[in-house]
Order: C-alpha cells, then structure tokens, then sequence
C-alpha cells in the first residue's frame, strides 16, 4: 500500500532557509527517514541530512518532526494521517550547518566541562569492588544514546541562547548525577553542578524525560536527586550541622 | 554521534523558523486543564478558610484538623484532647495549619512542574516557545527557596499523621458513617502523595552511594521509589480527596447532607 505523502522541510544554510515543498511516495512500513531519503534520491539530491544506524542507536538523526524532537529512524509514517502534512526541521536549539544537519559542538564542549570518573587515589585498577545494587542505579543513565534531543528541547536554552555558557543541559547534568552517585568517585561535583552547570536553572519541567527516546527518567532519577544533594550542600543548615557533628559516610 | 569536524563550516545561526511551535496536537489541552484544577483547590481553600462549620461529631473537616484552640467547636476531635493554643485566638482555624500542607504542595517537585507550565507558561508545553525574555530558573531570590521542600515534608509527615488519627478516631466512633471512610480513603491517599516525596525519596538513602552498605534504608527507598514513580497522579488523587472530604464534612455540618449513615 503506498500512497502521497505531503511534506515540508525545511531547506538552507546558516540561519537562512525556508521550508520547502514536496509530494513524495510513501510505502508501507516506511519511516520518516526513509521518506527524507527518498527524497534526496529523487527530487532534492542536495538535502543535508545526518543519520547513520537506521535502528535508533546511534543518535544522529535527531530532527523535529511536526515540531517535536524525534529520531526520523524510529518515527513510523503510519503514527500520520495519509493526508496530514509533515513538517520536517533540523533542531531549533543547535545552529544549522545545512537543511537538517545541526551543528551539535555545545553538546561536545559541556561533555568536556565534566570531569571524568575520578576514583580515589589508593584504589588501583582491578581493585574496585561493587555490588550490583550501588551502580544500578547509574546503569539507567548509560542507556544514553547521545541523540542530544533532552538538550534541544530544553526551554532553558532552546528558548534563550544566552543561558547556553551557563547551563549544561539535562544531558551533561545527568552525566555529572551519574558519577556523582557512582560509589568510587571522590571528585566534589555537587557544588559545581549548581555553580559550573547550572543546575539550578532546570524547572523540573520534564520535558527532557518526555523526548529521551531511550525513556530515561532524566528528570525523577538525576536532575531532581541531584538537586536533592546541593540542598545537603549548599542550603540545608541541619546537614551541614549534622555532617559537622557526626563524621559522615555515604 | 559523530562529532562535527573542525573543518564542517559551522555558522553560528540557528534556523530562523518564526513560529512560535510547529506542533500540530493539542499541546494547549493539558495546561489548560491543569490550570483550572489548581485554581479551583485555591478557590475552594479560600472559602474552606472562611467557613466555619468544620466541625460535627465525630468528623473534623481536613482542612480545619489538628483542632488547637478552645474557640473552635471541636472537642470531640482534639489529639488526646489537647488545645495548645488555648482560648484567645479566634480566626478561622484553617489559618492555623493550612500554611504547612499548602507549603509543601507549592515547593512539590510535581506542584512546581505543572504551575510553571500552566500559570507561567515556562514552557506551556514542549517545544513551545515561552513568553519570557528572560530566563533564570530556580537559581535566583524568590524561586531559590524552592529548596525549602525537606522542611515542609516533614511537617506534612506530621499532618499525614493528624489526617490519619482524625479517621481512625471517626471509625471507631461511628464505623457505618460514609463520612468516616472518606476521611480513611483521603488519608491513605494523603499518606501516598506524601511519602512519594522526592526529598523523602532522598532522605530514605538517595543521598547513598553505597546502598550495599546500608540495606533498611535501601529498602526503604526502593518503597519510596516505587511511590514516586506514581507521584503526579497521587498529586491530583490527594487533592480532590482532600477537598472533598473537606467539603463532605462540612456538608453535613451544614445539615445539608444528612441521612442515617451520612
Ligand atoms: S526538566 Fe530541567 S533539564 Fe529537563 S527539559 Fe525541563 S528544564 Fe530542561
Ligand atoms: S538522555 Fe536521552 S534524549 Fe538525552 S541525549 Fe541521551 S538518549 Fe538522547
Ligand atoms: S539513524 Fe541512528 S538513531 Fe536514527
Ligand atoms: S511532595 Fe512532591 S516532591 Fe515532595
């Protein structure tokens, strides 16, 4: 079964461009993907557009479809009405290098602000010991794809570029909970999450959780857990009285 | 992903798509339902503060409950009978106590989602452009003392306690009163929304790295864990339970509802 499809998506470089239409053949069992390649093979052989795995792994074909954040591999044209028109745009928080194709290099300088595990110096490799119950915990967050769609679609920055130097998305955000709830690192990452990365400019709106297409719960597993430790940190009196007091372990 | 390579000629310009969303469902539904449902629980808690029939053997109105002072007409549901604010005071009792569970339901992890989407529209739904120009989230005077939340939790233990004994005192009073398993079913409800809490959530051991070392508590977080997992609807559950265990109560305060087993 195959029928017309109608489409826009959005055509230029840099900052200019405009949306562009096209009728164009869909089939059954088709993806949005597909039909952006059908295109490129038969009308727009100049259409720029990043993918790589076709199985929803690799995170490259993050785009906005119908202005929602979505890997064009894994969004069935079935989920549209035959005679719905299908807005395709690259993502709006990245600038455009062409067409669909963003250029995603924020993502790659906030992972480097992060600094890597650091595991205590008298612990040597092979010495670690873990129970499964203390990284399990952790393990939900190395499902992470790289898709970067949780940063696109976060109002903090998707909506003010401005915030961009001081706030590291719900991405990197969630990498610094990873390793601060990892039970060998020592490095202090709860002070620098609220004053480096900005942890405090996130307003629990979830909408990072809402897109992850991995279903991580970003949002209830590490930015709210995470601020639940800067409070112990930085704003409760009776924590820092009773870590005073009391020589805590974790 | 890939990364970009130093030679991909990134320009620094985002796509100049001028509308404020391109979504095309009805984004618009679910702020706009949370909207009226939060203003209608202030609405109704303004009056349950003005009104004053919060009383009638043996049910007290959740919103008037703990009973503190003399002036108000409840002896039958004073905690052991005890009234530490004595005599003097005679405002409306739900000033009293309404600051604690309101505190807490405003600085609530959930609460402060669904208020800053559909009163502050920031954003009103995802991928929807907000009409602010500016944008500084929690990390600034007033959001900040969102942090405060530990604080009101434990307190709403306390209330969750109080709502629970005020249900219990009423079932054992009169076990066939309808009024006597709503106040049970609000405070189970309560009781669910309350440790659901994400700083509870922490303070079970979510602050724990190691929770090997620690089994009782990891226990108890994975308890908790699963109860957060169902935090927002427990939100809504809990409050249209408890507002209308209040109004029922005051209903028949009121003479309004009265049969045998009201
Ligand atoms: S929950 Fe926080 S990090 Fe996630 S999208 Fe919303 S504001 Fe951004
Ligand atoms: S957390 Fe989810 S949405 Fe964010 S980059 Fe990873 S896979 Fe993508
Ligand atoms: S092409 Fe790899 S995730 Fe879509
Ligand atoms: S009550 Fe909702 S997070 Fe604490």
């Amino acid at each position: 079964m195959s029928y017309k499809a109608k489409f826009k998506v959005w055509r230029g470089e840099g900052g200019e461009g405009r949306l562009e239409d096209f009728t164009v053949e869909v089939n059954e069992g088709e993806v949005v993907l597909d039909i952006i390649h059908r295109l490129q093979a038969t009308q727009a052989p100049d259409l720029a557009v990043r993918w790589n795995c076709k199985a929803g792994k690799c995170g490259s074909c993050s785009m906005e479809i119908n202005g929602k954040p979505r890997l064009g591999c894994m969004t069935r044209m079935s989920t549209f009405e035959e005679d719905e028109t299908i807005t395709v745009t690259p993502m709006r928080t990245f600038p455009v290098i062409k067409d669909l194709v963003t250029d995603v290099s924020y993502n790659y300088q906030k992972a480097r602000e992060v600094p890597s595990f650091t595991p205590p110096a008298d612990v040597r490799p092979g010495e670690f010991r873990m129970k499964q119950v203390d990284v399990e915990r952790s393990q939900e967050f190395r499902k992470c794809i790289e898709c970067f769609m949780c940063n696109n679609i976060c109002h903090v920055i998707r909506d003010h570029e401005e915030n961009k130097p001081a706030f590291s998305g719900p991405r990197f955000l969630m990498r610094i909970a990873e390793l601060d709830m990892h039970p060998y690192d020592v490095a202090d990452r709860q002070e620098t999450a609220q004053e480096e990365h900005g942890l405090g400019y996130c307003n629990i709106t979830k909408c990072c959780t809402e897109v992850c297409p991995e279903h991580i719960k970003i949002t209830d597993n590490a930015l709210i857990p995470m601020k639940e430790r800067v409070v112990d940190r930085k704003y409760d009196p009776l924590v820092w009285l009773g870590n005073k007091i009391f020589k805590r372990t974790s | 992903m890939t990364q970009t390579t130093p030679e991909a000629p990134a320009r620094r310009q985002r796509a100049q798509v001028k509308v404020r969303t391109l979504r095309t469902d009805r984004w618009w539904l679910v702020p706009l339902v949370t909207f009226l449902g939060l203003s209608s629980f202030l609405v109704y808690g303004v009056w349950a503060i003005i009104d004053t029939s919060n009383f009638v053997e043996p049910y007290i109105a959740p919103f008037a409950s703990p009973c503190l002072s003399t002036s108000e007409v409840c002896d039958g549901a004073r905690l052991f009978g005890w009234a530490p604010i004595g005599d003097w005071y005679a405002l409306p009792p739900g000033l009293l106590i309404l600051g604690l569970p309101g505190g807490f339901r405003l600085t609530c992890y959930y609460y402060r989602k669904s208020y800053y989407r559909s009163f502050w529209l920031s954003p009103a739904a995802c991928a929807v452009q907000e009409p602010h120009g500016k944008y500084t989230g929690e990390t600034r005077f007033p959001l900040i003392i969102q942090n405060i939340h530990r604080y009101f939790f434990y307190f709403a233990v306390v209330i969750g306690a109080i709502l629970t004994y005020d249900a219990v005192l009423a079932l054992v009073h009169k076990p066939l009163g309808l009024g006597s398993w709503i106040l049970l079913v609000n405070a189970v409800l309560i009781l669910g929304y309350t440790f659901g809490c994400h700083s509870c959530r922490h303070i079970t051991a979510g602050r724990l790295n190691h929770f090997s070392r620690h089994p009782l508590r990891y226990r108890a977080w994975t308890f908790v864990s699963k109860l957060n997992a169902k935090h927002q609807p427990l939100a809504w559950a809990s409050m249209f339970s408890v507002m209308g265990a209040d109004l029922y109560v005051r209903l028949v305060a009121k003479g309004i509802i009265a049969f045998p087993y009201a």
